[in-house]
């Protein structure tokens, strides 16, 4: 049972005639974990921000619709947009730094969706954030409510944010490369935590990302971007045993290997390139829109 | 805060200190000046005309910084001039920062037409020469007190307006905000909410220092004699006085103007000084 339905999305640069997104379709499963992957500007990141509705306003959407629980988004007026995603969506954002908003304390920024989207009463939003908080394993929450963000570590951050995401129990929340900010060693505790909360609140994960080997552990299926365009979309086990499009084949091979740390890396050669360039190509002939 | 990061707090250090001291004296000289001074500002003593100041021969006691060329007491009319340095400081650089820092604001975070409305209004307004522009201004409305006022907000909020645009567009591209929207906050909401806070620490930076520039712009316009009427004492009207006495009578000139000086630096030092307690980094 599908919980986010994207069909045929293309978005581009205001006044602009060349596409961001091309024809984009992705389902989310409900529950379930979706990987996004590409290179840098394939358009994964953006795929995100419009269905939580935070496309910057040079972008707009031409074409297609993004079904949230069968109710098109696009098709709302922005007010009920708002709502609906304020209610049912979340956001994990890539860098803790500029995440939280440094001049306020964390509590109302935990609080704040609590209620003045679902309508609860401060005391109920304060005592659910202290046990969000105790879930992604900040023990001194009430300290750290009144703490402001500058006051936190780089890593304590990044929990709070996931905290945040789940504490209005939405049912699909947008992690927009949560890890790429982060150092090495804190990336891995991360990422658990992430895949631990997202297991047991059963909520739908879109997962932005360019590391294929944190698909392999998170996700349960995964689309591989080029150029604002979708070469694979598939489930991940069949994907890691051998990817159907010569792209997405040369993206995985171009991972590097913990089993064998001193091969060379593969660069994504040229002809593949050149080919995924052509395909990107041949999709905007027919393509109109004034 | 036991640990590291909230304890780092920056000493507000001698600047601020002296920048304080100088304008709490000033703040109490025109508060008190009707006491305080030694002389009426306005009493003329043709006979008592360019004494020097007390530790020149040829000083008369009560006279401590000496007269001008029509027997007047400058520190009386120093100590007056206070008032109407202060009441400009004060009052136009609150306006100013109110009006530029709106627009600024909504320009910055709202963008699309709202951006290029009063970008293309500031643009327009930057491109007149602003000391020609005030002398035209006071030569339509009159001169007097909130003559000046209102030509000092005319020419300066375009500073506030172009400086709050950038920081707040800079703050508007943070992940925290990206965050509020999807959290169901409104955009007027997050604008007063998330951004403002963010941005006051650069308001109150070009708060203090538009305060300096009042003081000033004030002094220039006394000094092209567009300011008060000529008998009320203003430090730019003193100057320009003392410029014609400047060879036989220096002190005439040279008091205000130290005065000036002392001020407008106290000012921006004051500012730099207020920045660092506003930073919730630096806090």
């Amino acid at each position: 049972m599908s919980y986010l339905q994207i069909r045929h999305l293309s978005a581009r640069l205001v006044g602009a005639k060349d596409r961001l997104l091309r024809d984009v379709s992705l389902t989310v499963e409900r529950g379930q974990v979706h990987g996004l992957v590409g290179e840098s500007g394939a358009g994964k990141s953006m795929i995100g921000k419009a269905v939580l509705g935070i496309l910057p306003q040079s972008v707009e959407i031409v074409e297609g619709s993004i079904e949230l629980d069968g109710v098109d988004l696009l098709q709302l007026s922005a007010a009920e947009r708002r709502r609906r995603i304020g209610a049912h969506c979340a956001l994990i954002p890539q860098d803790p730094l500029t995440a939280l908003n440094p001049s306020r304390r964390i509590g109302p920024q935990i609080t704040d969706r609590l209620v003045q989207i679902l309508g609860w009463d401060r005391t109920r939003a304060e005592t659910r954030a202290v046990q969000i908080l105790g879930e992604v394993q900040i023990e001194d929450a009430a300290r750290v409510l009144r703490s402001y963000p500058h006051e936190l570590s780089g890593g304590m951050r990044q929990r709070i944010l996931i905290a945040s995401a789940f504490a209005a129990e939405p049912k699909l929340i947008v992690a927009d490369e949560p890890t790429t900010a982060l150092d090495v060693t804190v990336q891995k505790q991360i990422l658990k935590l992430i895949a631990q909360m997202q297991a047991r609140h059963g909520t739908a994960l879109l997962f932005v990302t360019h590391d294929l080997g944190v698909v392999s552990k998170v996700c349960r299926s995964l689309s591989v971007l080029y150029g604002g365009m979708v070469v694979e979309d598939t489930a991940v086990r069949p994907f890691f045993a051998g990817p159907q499009h010569p792209y997405a084949r040369a993206l995985l091979a171009a991972t590097p290997k913990y089993t064998d740390p001193l091969a060379s890396l593969q660069p994504v050669p040229d002809a593949v390139i050149a080919q995924v360039r052509q395909e990107v190509k041949a999709s905007d002939k027919g393509w109109f829109h004034v | 805060m036991a640990e590291g990061r909230g304890q780092i707090t920056r000493r507000a250090g001698l600047r601020l200190w002296l920048a304080g001291l100088w304008l709490t004296a000033l703040v109490l000289a025109a508060l008190l000046a009707p006491w305080i001074a030694p002389k009426d500002p306005l009493a003329q003593d043709l006979f008592l005309g360019r004494l020097p100041p007390f530790w020149v021969a040829g000083a008369e006691p009560g006279f401590l910084l000496g007269t001008d060329s029509l027997g007047r007491d400058v520190l009386s009319r120093i100590l007056y001039g206070a008032r109407i340095a202060l009441v400009v400081a004060v009052v136009a650089g609150s306006l100013t920062c109110l009006i530029g820092a709106t627009l600024g604001l909504l320009a910055g975070f709202l963008r699309g037409w709202v951006d290029t409305v009063i970008s293309r209004l500031i643009e327009i307004w930057m491109a007149f020469p602003p000391v020609l522009f005030s002398i035209l201004l006071i030569a339509v409305i009159g001169p007097g007190l909130s003559s000046i006022i209102i030509a000092i907000v005319v020419i300066d909020w375009t500073r506030f307006a172009r400086v709050v645009r950038a920081e707040a567009m800079a703050q508007g591209a943070m992940d925290y905000v990206a965050s509020a929207q999807v959290a169901g906050r409104r955009r007027g909401s997050t604008m007063w909410v998330e951004i403002l806070p963010n941005v006051l620490p650069t308001i109150v930076v070009l708060l203090t220092l538009e305060m300096g520039i009042a003081v000033i712009v004030e002094a220039i316009l006394s000094f092209v004699n567009l300011s008060i009427s000529t008998d009320d004492p203003t430090w730019g009207g003193m100057i320009a006085e003392g410029r014609s006495s400047i060879h036989h009578a220096w002190w005439v000139i040279v008091f205000p103007l130290i005065t000036l000086f002392l001020t407008v630096l106290s000012f921006s030092q004051l500012g730099e000084g207020l920045k660092d307690r506003f930073d919730p980094v630096l806090r």
